[in-house]
């Protein structure tokens, strides 16, 4: 994770198009500027980052279902459930699935959990928008080979 | 057509919170309701849903963009039950 860069995901562990699931890993940082204001003496992960890393999983899988061919874009949380702390150090587990794919728009279901336990939950809305510049269907491209996205997964399909 | 029309008035009346008596089948979902394009998109996920088919929002946005349909063929309800009528219709012809 590199929290000032927004990179909320290390590494795409699986992605299985024909049952539309993925899951990722991400390693919460010891230290973070961020822990120094949450909190004090207990530095803990802002919930809304949590929401943000479902998001960004949910988008990886998006993303491979996708084929590269739409970006998709967080337009709505839902039932958004955060049922336990997350610490510095941990490494936390997201595992998202498709709930819908319909006209530009698609919902998927997201769960956090750190060494099997569930920590939050949330269903999320996504516009699906054609990428609109050169530079970010780019930068995608580059964050994909960071996080290891397994392109074979998508090619035959 | 009129049990879709209910359905689809049911669908907006709990997902936009809208009373279910000021939805008409003359109703314009937009001008009349006033439903957002995000507020349409729970709207849009209920009909899919419900009805077993995929409303096609982007063709629909595509062709009024370009003038080549009003908005009023889409969403005036009467019109958008027709719409989707439609599309079972098809699906099930296809099947």
């Amino acid at each position: 994770m590199q929290l000032e860069y927004f990179h909320l995901i290390d590494r795409i562990v699986d992605l299985n198009v024909g049952d539309k699931k993925i899951v990722v890993e991400a390693q919460v940082p010891k230290q973070s500027t961020i822990f120094e204001g949450h909190f004090p003496g207990y530095p803990l992960m802002p919930g809304v980052l949590l929401i943000e890393s479902m998001a960004q999983a949910s988008g990886w899988l998006l993303l491979g279902l996708l084929k590269f061919e739409r970006m998709p874009i967080l337009a709505a949380v839902k039932d958004a459930k955060v049922r336990g702390s997350v610490f510095p150090g941990e490494l936390i587990t997201i595992e998202a699935s498709l709930v819908h794919e319909g006209s530009g728009y698609a919902l998927t279901e997201a769960k956090i959990r750190v060494g099997g336990k569930l920590r939050a939950n949330s269903t999320l809305t996504f516009t699906l928008i054609p990428f609109p510049n050169s530079d970010m269907r780019g930068y995608m491209n580059s964050v994909a080979e960071r996080v290891g996205f397994p392109h074979q997964a998508i090619a035959h399909d | 057509m009129s049990s879709t029309f209910d359905q689809v008035a049911t669908i907006i009346a709990e997902t936009c919170d809208i009373p279910r008596d000021t939805i008409t089948p003359e109703s314009h979902a937009i001008d009349d309701l006033g439903i957002d394009s995000l507020d349409f998109l729970d709207i849009a996920f209920a009909i899919d849903k419900a009805f077993g088919i995929k409303l096609p929002l982007e063709k629909w946005t595509q062709e009024v963009n370009d003038g080549k349909a009003t908005t009023e063929q889409y969403f005036v309800l009467k019109n958008l039950s027709a719409r989707i009528d439609e599309l079972v219709a098809a699906k099930g012809a296809g099947a």
